[in-house]
């Protein structure tokens, strides 16, 4: 394979311009499109609806739902590791882990030996897998949170592993109020807006809504299969 | 396992589909369950048809560009560090992946459900240079473990089989010792399936839309298997069908909302996932290496005729789960990985009208697939187009069929199973009815009446008899 990375291009694209009956275009605009649906959900909706919206799909997708602010979140990350048996948790390097005094909390949640955490170092390598594999609980913020499907969207990068809200069998996500739109629309625009400016999207962006899944078998559904058996999304009110 | 799915005559296949209780029983429910769920998710948006027609739209400018917008995917795929190969058959995209995964050295691939990869019989290319290829999606894994099961419906590849039939696969072949509870099986495949996870070399996925602006790809899944093959294996490989493209992250949004709510009532499914090329530095996982393999396989000779916007299919199966002959054959009636009305209109254009001329004809032309489609495609029409073909063109129909393709050009009736088996009805349907009632039906529908009859023609339409017998069958039951 070498350093070629693009292989049978050209012959290929031919075929598809020859059977389309014309050359291949040198520059194409996406149109005007005429429908634009998706721009009418929850419009207008104000911060505190958006919650509300996103408290009921929660309640839909098994997750459990809470409302905070910032002086109350460690007691309710406290509760809900406790929900879950948790001996154990794995973090993102995130300075919002710092801000809002979560890291200290953990700090001193290990000091008796009792509990253990991990905080992703990206140094580390493929050690950070295996500690996390590990662990009880995964716990991110949200970078977006859509209140429509009851998702939150994960950013990559900078020590933000992909593997936190992947691997432990239960997931806690903390969700910035200000981080909540109406769905994913807003969402794509700004990755489609950055990339119209030259920027970089992330290696990975995940909408996560809820606790994995599947109905494969008789069309039961059974929650919790490769991914976290059960999730809880904290919303807070902003620091 | 290639698009073709065993070897035995469309006649033999329906019949034994028909003959299978507990399958068509699984399959009715299903249905009702999957298009209830359906309708709900495009009730509740107020504007479905909005939505259908936004879909459209895209599907086609993108299909119109796609050679512009594949190339711009390609161009982005290696400024992000990954590999792009064009694949125009399936020999060649499983030797390129065969390459691949030997130069990785690679012992085990643990893969997310594609169906392209099915069409192009990747497993088996891969078993031949003695890798170990494990699927991870829990209906494509009960099937691999019950010896290569074909799948038999696109969204829930499993549908035909029962819990007790699972647990006995786990028991015989893993040695599975709990019940046939669903959460139990299911926990079970979890644990056994982790393992595989944390210790494939390669995963493989297939791709739902790729966005050409970033070149990146999406997985759209709800257990999660896809993005622990893309997450924990240092190689990665994708295999997408070459129309599988959107231009932009905003067409993206649109074609998943489409999508999820279409196969299986939800407004996203549990996870969505945008991945563009290898691991960021600072990233921690992901994959090293990442290889994107397009795959043409015959879909360029649909391009520019009657048959494009086949291409605009988005897989999430709306039209399978509200067919009335889908829902008596089942998935393996149609002798292709692709089922339903979309497998009847694909099958014989990507397989051939050789292996697959039969298709168009186990159709009631009812429309309801065209009905449910989130992009629009006229199905029903583009079933009545491989008919005229394979009539005209082709001559490849069995005598009864083009006698009664001649009735349907004359008649303009209302588009029903055996008016179009049998448009020539009375005349042609009189040797079969016996009081009122086909009781010995002609070609594909014979097994069908062997099990029940069919109104004649002319007194009762098929959805009305239809609707019917389904409420006939709620009192019973």
């Amino acid at each position: 394979m070498g350093e070629k990375k693009i292989h049978n291009k050209e012959s290929f694209l031919k075929n598809i311009s020859l059977q389309l009956g014309r050359s291949k275009p040198v520059q194409v605009e996406r149109p005007v499109w005429k429908h634009q649906p998706q721009w009418e959900v929850h419009k207008g909706a104000s911060k505190q609806e958006l919650v509300e919206i996103l408290k009921k799909q929660c309640m839909l997708n098994h997750t459990d739902f809470y409302e905070t602010d910032s002086d109350h979140l460690t007691e309710l990350i406290e509760d809900t590791i406790g929900k879950y048996e948790g001996k154990s948790a794995a973090v993102w390097e995130d300075p919002r882990f710092d801000e809002y005094g979560i890291t200290e909390y953990f700090n001193e949640k290990c000091s008796d030996g009792t509990f253990s955490y991990h905080r992703w170092d990206p140094k580390l390598g493929e050690q950070n897998i295996v500690l996390t594999e590990k662990a009880d609980v995964g716990i991110t913020f949200s970078d977006m949170t859509l209140a429509e499907s009851g998702t939150v969207v994960l950013m990559s990068g900078n020590g933000k592993g992909r593997s936190i809200s992947l691997l432990p069998v239960t997931y806690i996500a903390i969700i910035p109020k200000s981080t909540i739109v109406p769905r994913m629309s807003q969402a794509t625009r700004e990755i489609h807006q950055k990339i119209e400016k030259g920027e970089k999207v992330v290696s990975c962006v995940n909408f996560i809504s809820g606790p994995s899944n599947s109905a494969d078998i008789e069309m039961n559904l059974v929650v919790g299969v490769h991914g976290p058996i059960k999730a809880t999304y904290i919303v807070v009110a902003d620091k | 396992m290639p698009m073709k799915i065993g070897t035995e005559e469309f006649n033999s296949r329906v019949e034994k589909g028909i003959n299978d209780g507990f399958m068509r029983e699984a399959v009715r429910s299903a249905q009702g369950r999957l298009y209830e769920r359906r309708l709900n998710a495009a009730e509740e948006l107020g504007n479905w048809e909005e939505w259908r027609n936004h879909g459209e739209e895209i599907r086609r400018h993108t299909l119109e560009n796609l050679d512009y917008y594949l190339e711009q995917l390609s161009d982005n795929v290696a400024e992000r560090g990954g590999h792009v190969f064009f694949a125009e058959t399936a020999e060649e995209a499983n030797t390129y992946i065969q390459n691949v995964v030997k130069k990785k050295n690679g012992r085990k691939v643990i893969k997310s459900k594609s169906m392209v990869t099915e069409e192009i019989s990747m497993n088996q290319a891969l078993e031949r240079i003695g890798c170990e290829v494990i699927e991870s999606d829990l209906g494509e894994y009960i099937l691999q473990i019950d010896d290569h099961d074909p799948p038999s419906h696109i969204v829930v590849p499993a549908l035909h089989k029962n819990k007790s039939q699972i647990r006995d696969v786990f028991r015989e072949k893993l040695g599975y010792l709990n019940t046939e509870k669903p959460e139990e099986l299911t926990l079970f495949a979890r644990e056994k399936l982790r393992k595989e996870f944390l210790s494939a070399d390669i995963g493989i996925t297939g791709c739902n839309f790729a966005v050409a602006e970033s070149g990146s790809i999406s997985l759209v899944t709800n257990e999660g298997n896809a993005r622990l093959a893309t997450t924990l294996p240092k190689t990665q490989i994708t295999v997408m069908g070459m129309e599988r493209i959107v231009p932009t992250w905003e067409d993206l949004d649109v074609m998943v909302s489409l999508l999820s709510r279409s196969a299986v009532g939800q407004k996203l499914t549990t996870y969505v996932t945008g991945l563009t090329g290898t691991r960021d530095d600072g990233d921690g996982d992901g994959p090293e290496d990442f290889h994107l393999v397009i795959v043409d396989n015959g879909r360029s000779k649909i391009l520019g005729t009657e048959f494009q916007e086949a291409l605009h299919c988005i897989r999430c199966a709306a039209c399978i789960n509200v067919c009335p002959v889908y829902r008596h054959v089942g998935g393996h009636g149609y002798g292709s990985i692709y089922p339903g009305p979309i497998g009847a209109v694909l099958s014989p254009l990507l397989g051939g009208y050789e292996n697959y001329k039969e298709l168009p004809f186990a159709s009631t032309l009812c429309a309801a697939c065209t009905e449910a489609c989130p992009v629009k495609i006229p199905l029903h029409e583009l079933l009545n187009k491989h008919r005229r073909r394979i009539v005209e063109e082709e001559g490849m129909s069995p005598a009864m069929e083009r006698m009664a393709m001649k009735g349907f050009q004359y008649g303009a009736g209302s588009p029903v199973l055996y008016k179009i088996g049998t448009k020539l009805a009375p005349l042609l349907t009189t040797p079969f009815v016996t009081e009122g009632m086909i009781t010995n039906g002609p070609g594909p529908i014979r097994p069908w009446t062997e099990t029940r009859n069919l109104p004649e023609p002319n007194k009762e339409r098929f959805r009305d008899w239809f609707r019917k017998r389904e409420r006939e069958a709620k009192t019973d039951g």
